[in-house]
C-alpha cells in the first residue's frame, strides 16, 4: 500500500512541476508572445544599462554636427537639430518610458485595486459611489484630464506618473470589481466567513489572490498605454522638460524637420511602435497562457 | 434529556424581492425559512431533510449567523447568538463549525492543505507556528490522510479526500457542534460511505453534535438520531429516526419515504407520486402549504394552517388529519 501511495505521490509531483513550467512554456511557444517578451527584456536592459550602451552623452549639443543622417560620422542613428546623438537619446529615453510606464500603471493598479475591492466586496452604497465616480473619471478625455492634473500639480517626472496613473485608475477598479464579485460568492469565501475571519483577512488572503490573473494581464497591457500617454504629454510639452530625452519629446522636436530630416521623428516613433506592439503581444500571450480553457 | 445545546425558536428569514419601481421597497419576499423551532442535544445527530429549495441550507446558515435572520432566536449554551456583538460572535463561532456541500468549491485553490486546516487557528490566534503545524498533522491523521498532504494544493485531491480536509478544518478548534450541509451529496456512493463512517467515528471520539442536512433519506437514516422534515421553510414533522421511518404521520413524509428504492426490486411497494413541484415560496399556498400536492387534502387544509401536534415520544407533525383521529 505504501509503495502504491508513494507512486501516486511521485506522479502528482511530476504533474505539478510540469504545470508550473507550462505557463512559461506556453508563453514561449506562442511566437508573438516570445517576441513581446524579447522586446520587453531588451527595453528593461537598455533602461538599466543606458550609460554603458549610449555612445554619446544624450544632452551634449554640437551645433556643427546638427541634422546628420543615419550612420554618418559614428552617429548610429544620426543627430538632431542641436547635434545631439539620436541613438544615445533614444537609449536614455527608454528609461523615462519604462519609469513612467511601470510607475503610472503601479499607481493606477494600487489605487484602482483598492477602490475595486471596496466596491465589489462591500457593494451597496459604496459600490454606487465609487463606480459612479469612476464612470465620471473615464468619461473625461484622458489627455484633457492629464493636462488639468499637470497644470494643478506642476511639471516634473513624478507628476507625469501621477497624472497618467490617475487616468488608469478606473480601468483597474472595474477589472478588480468584476473579479471580486465573482470570487466573493465562492463557497470557500463563505467557509472562511463561517470560521470567524474578519473582512480584511478574507480580502487579502482569499479574494485578492484569486482575482490576480486578469489583473496581471490588464496591467501588462496598460503599460503600453501609459508609454503612449507619456509620449503624448511630452509631445504637447507637458511631460518631462527639455533637455531630458523622452521618446515623446524627441518626436516633438522632430516634427519641425519632418520633410527634410524625417529620421529625427521617425526613429522615436518606431521605438514607441515596437515597444507598444511588443507589450501588447506579450499581454495577449499571457492572457492565453493563464486561461485554462485555451489549450496551446 | 438534559439542557439542549442549541435551541432554535421561530427562526425566520424572508429575502425581500427587488421592487420593479425604483426607490420603492417591495412588499414581496421569499420566505426561505418561515418559523422553524427545534432543539439539539449534546452528542446527538439531528437530520434535516426536504426537497431542494425548502430552506435547509438557509436554515444552516441562519443557525451559524452567516445570514442574519429576519426574526427568531438561536440560543447556544443558553446565549442568544442573534444580535450578539461581533467579537463575542466570533468567539462563539469557534464552537459551531460547518462542513459545506461542494468539496471542490469550499477549499481556496491557492492555499495548501496545511494552510487551510491551520486557518481557524490563525484567525483566532491560537498557538504558535510549531503548535499549529503539529495540530494540522494530528488532524490529517485523524481524518485518514497523511502528514505529507499538508504541503499539497486542493486540486491534487479527490472529492472524498477534499471533504476529509474540510472535516479536519472543522475539527481544528474542538467545536461542540458541526453543521454538515449536504456533506456527501457531491460524492460517489462508495466514497459517501467512507465519509459518513468517518463522521460517525469522529462523533464517538470527540463527543460531537451534528446537524446533518441532506436530501438522501438512506444517508439520514444511517447517520441521525432524530430527523426533521422540512417543507417550504417549515418543519412539518420531527421525531426519532425510528418513529419517522416506521410511523410517519405527515403525508409529505410518507411520500418522501415511499420514494426510497427497495433493496429487493421485486418487492411491491406503494409509491406516492406528488403532483407538480414545490410551490413558489414568494406566494405559498393558503392554509397548509402542502395542500395543493397532498393526496389526502381536505377543505380545511385550504383555509387553516395546521399547528405542530405532539403525538407522543417527542414525535411532532403538522397535519389536520392528526386532529381528526
Amino acid at each position: 500500500m505504501s509503495t502504491g501511495q508513494q507512486g501516486i505521490v511521485l506522479e502528482q509531483t511530476q504533474v505539478k512541476t510540469k504545470n508550473e513550467h507550462s505557463l512559461f512554456r506556453k508563453l514561449i511557444r506562442n511566437r508573438f508572445a516570445a517576441f513581446g517578451l524579447f522586446v520587453i527584456l531588451l527595453l528593461i536592459l537598455t533602461a538599466i544599462f543606458a550609460p554603458v550602451i549610449a555612445t554619446y552623452p544624450p544632452n551634449k549639443m554640437n551645433v556643427t554636427k546638427s541634422l546628420l543622417g543615419i550612420g554618418v560620422e559614428g552617429h548610429i542613428l544620426g543627430t538632431d537639430n542641436y547635434g545631439r546623438d539620436i541613438f544615445s537619446r533614444l537609449v536614455y529615453g527608454a528609461r523615462i518610458s519604462m519609469l513612467v510606464g511601470i510607475g503610472a500603471v503601479l499607481f493606477g493598479a494600487v489605487v484602482g485595486t483598492l477602490l475595486g475591492v471596496i466596491s465589489g466586496y462591500f457593494g451597496g452604497k459604496w459600490d454606487s459611489i465609487i463606480m459612479r465616480f469612476m464612470d465620471g473619471l473615464s468619461a473625461f478625455p484622458f489627455i484633457l484630464l492629464a493636462i488639468t492634473l499637470m497644470s494643478v500639480l506642476g511639471q516634473g517626472l513624478v507628476n507625469v506618473i501621477i497624472a497618467i496613473g490617475v487616468g488608469n485608475i478606473p480601468g483597474f477598479a472595474r477589472v478588480v470589481r468584476g473579479q471580486v464579485l465573482s470570487v466573493k460568492h465562492s463557497e470557500y469565501i463563505e467557509v472562511t466567513r463561517s470560521l470567524g475571519a474578519k473582512h480584511s483577512r478574507i480580502i487579502f488572503h482569499h479574494v485578492l489572490p484569486n482575482s490576480f490573473a486578469p489583473l496581471i494581464v490588464y496591467a501588462t497591457m496598460s503599460i503600453a498605454g501609459a508609454i503612449i500617454s507619456e509620449a503624448s504629454l511630452s509631445f504637447l510639452g507637458l511631460g518631462v522638460q527639455p533637455p531630458t530625452a523622452s521618446w515623446g519629446s524627441m518626436l516633438q522636436d522632430g516634427k519641425d524637420f519632418l520633410v527634410l530630416n524625417p529620421h529625427m521623428a521617425t526613429i522615436p516613433g518606431l521605438a514607441i511602435l515596437i515597444t507598444v506592439v511588443g507589450i501588447n503581444l506579450f499581454g495577449d500571450g499571457l492572457r492565453d497562457a493563464l486561461d485554462p480553457k485555451m489549450k496551446a | 434529556m438534559t439542557e439542549p445545546l442549541l435551541q432554535v425558536r421561530e427562526l425566520k428569514k424572508h429575502f425581500p424581492l427587488e421592487s420593479p419601481i425604483p426607490f420603492v421597497k417591495s412588499r414581496l419576499s421569499v420566505k426561505a425559512v418561515d418559523g422553524v423551532s427545534f432543539d439539539v442535544y449534546r452528542g446527538e445527530t439531528l437530520g434535516v431533510v426536504g426537497e431542494s429549495g425548502c430552506g435547509k441550507s438557509t436554515m444552516a446558515r441562519l443557525v451559524n449567523q452567516l445570514i442574519t435572520p429576519s426574526s427568531g432566536t438561536v440560543q447556544f449554551k443558553g446565549e442568544n447568538l442573534i444580535g450578539m456583538d461581533g467579537k463575542k460572535l466570533r468567539e462563539t463561532r469557534k464552537s459551531i463549525q460547518m462542513v459545506f456541500q461542494d468539496p471542490y468549491a469550499s477549499l481556496d485553490p491557492r492555499k495548501t492543505i496545511g494552510e487551510l486546516i491551520a486557518e481557524p487557528m490563525v484567525i483566532h490566534r491560537i498557538g504558535d507556528k510549531t503548535s499549529q503545524k503539529k495540530r494540522v498533522e494530528e488532524l490529517l491523521e485523524v481524518v485518514g490522510l497523511s502528514q505529507y498532504h499538508a504541503k499539497r494544493y486542493p486540486h491534487e485531491f479527490s472529492g472524498g479526500q477534499r471533504q476529509r480536509i474540510n472535516i479536519a478544518r472543522a475539527l481544528v478548534l474542538n467545536p461542540d457542534i458541526i453543521i454538515c450541509d449536504e456533506p456527501v451529496s457531491a460524492l460517489d456512493v462508495s466514497v459517501q460511505a467512507q465519509v459518513i463512517n468517518l463522521l460517525k467515528e469522529l462523533q464517538r471520539e470527540f463527543d460531537l453534535t451534528y446537524i446533518f442536512i441532506s436530501h438522501d433519506l438512506n444517508v439520514v437514516r444511517y447517520m441521525c438520531d432524530r430527523i426533521a422534515v422540512m417543507y417550504l421553510g417549515k418543519i412539518v414533522e420531527m421525531g426519532t429516526y425510528k418513529e419517522i421511518y416506521e410511523d410517519p404521520k405527515h403525508p409529505y413524509t410518507k411520500a418522501l419515504l415511499s420514494a426510497i428504492p427497495k433493496e429487493n426490486p421485486h418487492d411491491r411497494k406503494e409509491r406516492i407520486i406528488l403532483k407538480d413541484s414545490v410551490p413558489n415560496p414568494i406566494n405559498p399556498p393558503s392554509g397548509c402549504h402542502f395542500h395543493e400536492r397532498c393526496p389526502v387534502a381536505m377543505d380545511r387544509c385550504k383555509r387553516e394552517a395546521p399547528q405542530l401536534i405532539d403525538t407522543g415520544n417527542g414525535h411532532i407533525a403538522s397535519c389536520h388529519l392528526l386532529n381528526e383521529q
